[in-house]
């Protein structure tokens, strides 16, 4: 069993500062957080430079691309699923437990019940559709965490390459289903039948022209958004949360403690996966309705970063979820502007990440905060932080 | 189906399997010299795909294939670098490291196809192969199995001279003690960060040469993303080989067979979805991991960074 290394350990939301620090409190955690995503974005513009393109106009098409006129709902309905994806990654990221597999879990999720919701529709009403579709999608996406989870509380077996292997079947079986069972052959591409508009998640009263279904944004930011705040009470304020804790700070401790560490294991998976798998509900049942052969949006990929960068905290992701989103959308129209692939938003969140990591670094060497932990919990699992 | 089909699809499945064997040959072999150090790679997708790309580029405006293998291992070499730096020397957390070597390098290398080869998407020819007198004039398995580029017949070597290495050797004594108790290794008076600097820039040029076999010999094209989770069966291999180079070597046919068999089904005209055979090696590899899932094995400090002192 590998005890796996401090940066994916939890942070509570109350730390009591050092007192050493000299910069002030909020100062500090803005420098720790926002430094790298800024250091990222000049390290990219040089990239752009390098590659002949304006950085500057590169940016611009961004924020226009992702803000202006109505590209701001856009954003705001990409957040949705990425909140979710962030908050599946959190509970598990937590237990010091690392969940690789969500692009399976969300691909195998979306295509379920992309498969079954026309059917369904057809003999529910839509609001129970809705939420039959939720409920399978949360299922599918945690039954699929399921033998990485077995493998790792029986035999301690790295969950990094289970759920990275299982991750790669997922994807692969999602196809199988999308060109088997669920294909709708009146298509000339394979893809899964299509759900009605008017059988999809409603939109905000406000937004987009009022009684025509699939304008506006819909009312998966507002469910993502509920999500998160539970799970960020259930992370902050429970005993499950203080468990999960304790399992990812030190898992040996957790057992002297008298917890059940193999039923701990297995239903953070579960959570995690069932979270994953909501988003994948929130984006194909409010934007798509379908889901096409071989598409694969790699949203978990993406969050990652973001996650780490809010301490593992639920509530501060949302704003770095939500700067993400308007990234990856505005990053559509920049980078087909200016003639590159769409990858090269990944240079970016790969920089974010290499930045984070540095940052983290010189933090811990000037004592910004040597740990995430309380400094209770530090004292507990016997100083391992304190390099 | 008639015999002489059968021979072509036989003869195929074995030539396809260990082209693709080879390049999990070269990153199991890599994996495991740096696993078994205390390094835990997680960003051997993205250095595989960093060599997979120079090596192209290499190869392809150097008209060499062994231009090509020394600019993927450097290329390799050049990004495990980072995890060099940033997990080794200053103890950073390797598998956040890791992703962002996997992330960015994807994104690097697709951004940097697309300016320089997009236009063109160029081939490379056949690589030249040598045949071994006498076993290359048995009917199947000599025109599939005996008659290979000569960097394959290196790569056999690289196994032999990788399991002396580790066995009687003090280079694979340190490499050995660094993963499982540096603490050991530092006390006896050798530095631990350089036994794991070394081992990990070997693994990474290891990397880098397993991506550019993929890209100048076994596929001859690159593609974006083209490594698709082989880097990860590497890890599997090194993991599940415990030290022994050559069970890296078995597997790593093993799992090359169950990649060629996507090319073989479509020769032999068996329509399975072409879906179902692209699961089949990581299905394997779960397999492999439930039945083995005790025999696995992983260095205690792997993954750790080491602090001199430290309980």
């Amino acid at each position: 069993m590998i005890d796996l290394a401090d940066a994916a350990t939890a942070s509570p939301a109350k730390r009591i500062a050092p007192h050493r620090s000299r910069i002030s409190r909020p100062l500090e955690v803005l420098i720790r957080s926002v430094g790298p995503v800024l250091l990222a974005l000049i390290a990219g513009g040089i990239l752009l430079l390098a590659l002949g393109r304006n950085p500057i106009s590169f940016y611009g098409d961004i924020y226009s691309g992702g803000i202006l006129q109505s590209a701001w709902q856009d954003s705001v309905m990409r957040t949705a699923p990425l909140l979710l994806i962030a908050s599946g990654l959190i509970l598990i990221f937590r237990a010091n437990i690392w969940n690789l597999g969500y692009d399976g879990q969300f691909l195998l999720a979306a295509t379920v019940i992309a498969g079954i919701g026309p059917g369904l529709d057809l003999r529910l009403p839509t609001w129970l559709t809705l939420i039959v579709l939720f409920v399978v999608a949360a299922v599918v996406g945690g039954l699929w965490t399921l033998i990485p989870a077995l493998l790792k509380a029986r035999y301690g077996v790295n969950e990094i390459i289970t759920t990275l292997m299982m991750s790669f079947i997922g994807i692969s079986l999602a196809n199988v289903l999308i060109k088997g069972p669920f294909q709708d052959f009146s298509r000339n591409t394979p893809q899964t039948p299509t759900l009605p508009l008017n059988a999809m998640l409603p939109s905000i009263p406000g937004t987009g022209t009022p009684n025509v279904p699939g304008t506006g944004v819909h009312i998966g930011i507002l469910i993502a958004l509920a999500v998160t705040l539970a799970v960020h009470y259930v992370l902050t304020r429970t005993s499950f949360g203080l468990k999960l804790q304790v399992l990812g700070a030190n898992q040996r401790t957790a057992a002297h403690v008298g917890l059940n560490v193999p039923r701990l294991i297995i239903t953070a998976f579960l959570l995690s996966g069932a979270l994953v798998g909501l988003a994948a509900a929130v984006e194909i049942l409010g934007i798509w309705g379908y889901v096409r052969a071989d598409w694969n949006p790699a949203f978990g990929d993406a969050v990652i970063p973001f996650v780490f960068l809010a301490r593992l905290n639920a509530l501060a992701v949302i704003p770095f979820v939500a700067f993400y989103a308007v990234l990856s959308i505005g990053g559509d129209y920049a980078t087909q502007n200016a003639g590159l692939p769409v990858d090269f938003l990944l240079v970016l969140v790969g920089l974010i990440l290499l930045f984070m990591t540095i940052t983290e670094y010189v933090g811990r060497r000037r004592d910004l905060g040597a740990s995430y932990l309380t400094d209770g919990l530090r004292e507990a699992v016997g100083r391992k932080q304190d390099v | 189906m008639n015999e002489l089909l059968q021979s072509a699809v036989l003869t195929a499945l074995l030539s396809g399997g260990l082209a693709a064997a080879i390049p999990l040959m070269f990153v199991g072999l890599g994996e495991q010299i740096a696993e078994r150090a205390g390094v835990l790679n997680i960003g051997i997708e993205g250095m595989m795909l960093f060599g997979a790309y120079w090596g192209f580029v290499a190869a392809y405006y150097g008209n060499s294939i062994w231009l090509g293998f020394l600019a993927g291992m450097a290329g390799g070499a050049a990004l495990s670098l980072i995890m060099v730096l940033l997990c080794i020397r200053l103890g950073l957390d390797q598998i956040v490291v890791g992703i962002a070597i996997t992330v960015a390098s994807e994104g690097v290398t697709s951004v940097l196809y697309y300016a320089q080869l997009g236009s063109t998407r160029p081939r490379l020819g056949a690589a030249p192969t040598i045949a071994i007198p006498l076993l290359s004039s048995i009917p199947i398995l000599g025109s599939s199995v005996f008659t290979q580029p000569l960097a394959v017949y290196l790569g056999i070597v690289l196994v032999m001279v990788l399991g002396w290495v580790f066995r009687s050797t003090n280079i694979g004594l340190n490499i050995h003690a660094a993963g499982e108790k540096p603490a050991a290794l530092d006390a006896a008076g050798v530095s631990v960060v350089a036994t794991r600097s070394w081992s990990e820039l070997a693994a990474g040029a290891l990397f880098g040469l397993g991506g550019a076999y993929l890209s100048v010999v076994t596929a001859g094209v690159f593609v974006r993303f083209m490594t698709h989770g082989e880097g990860y069966i590497g890890l599997v291999l090194a993991m599940l080989a415990r030290g022994r180079p050559v069970w890296v070597l078995i597997g790593a046919v093993l799992f090359g067979l169950s990649l060629a068999l996507q090319d073989t089904l479509q020769l032999a005209r068996v329509t399975i979805p072409s879906d179902l055979i692209f699961m089949l090696p990581y299905v394997v590899v779960m397999l492999t991991l439930v039945i083995f899932a005790r025999r696995s094995y992983l260095p205690p400090a792997l993954a750790l960074p080491y602090v001199r002192g430290q309980r």
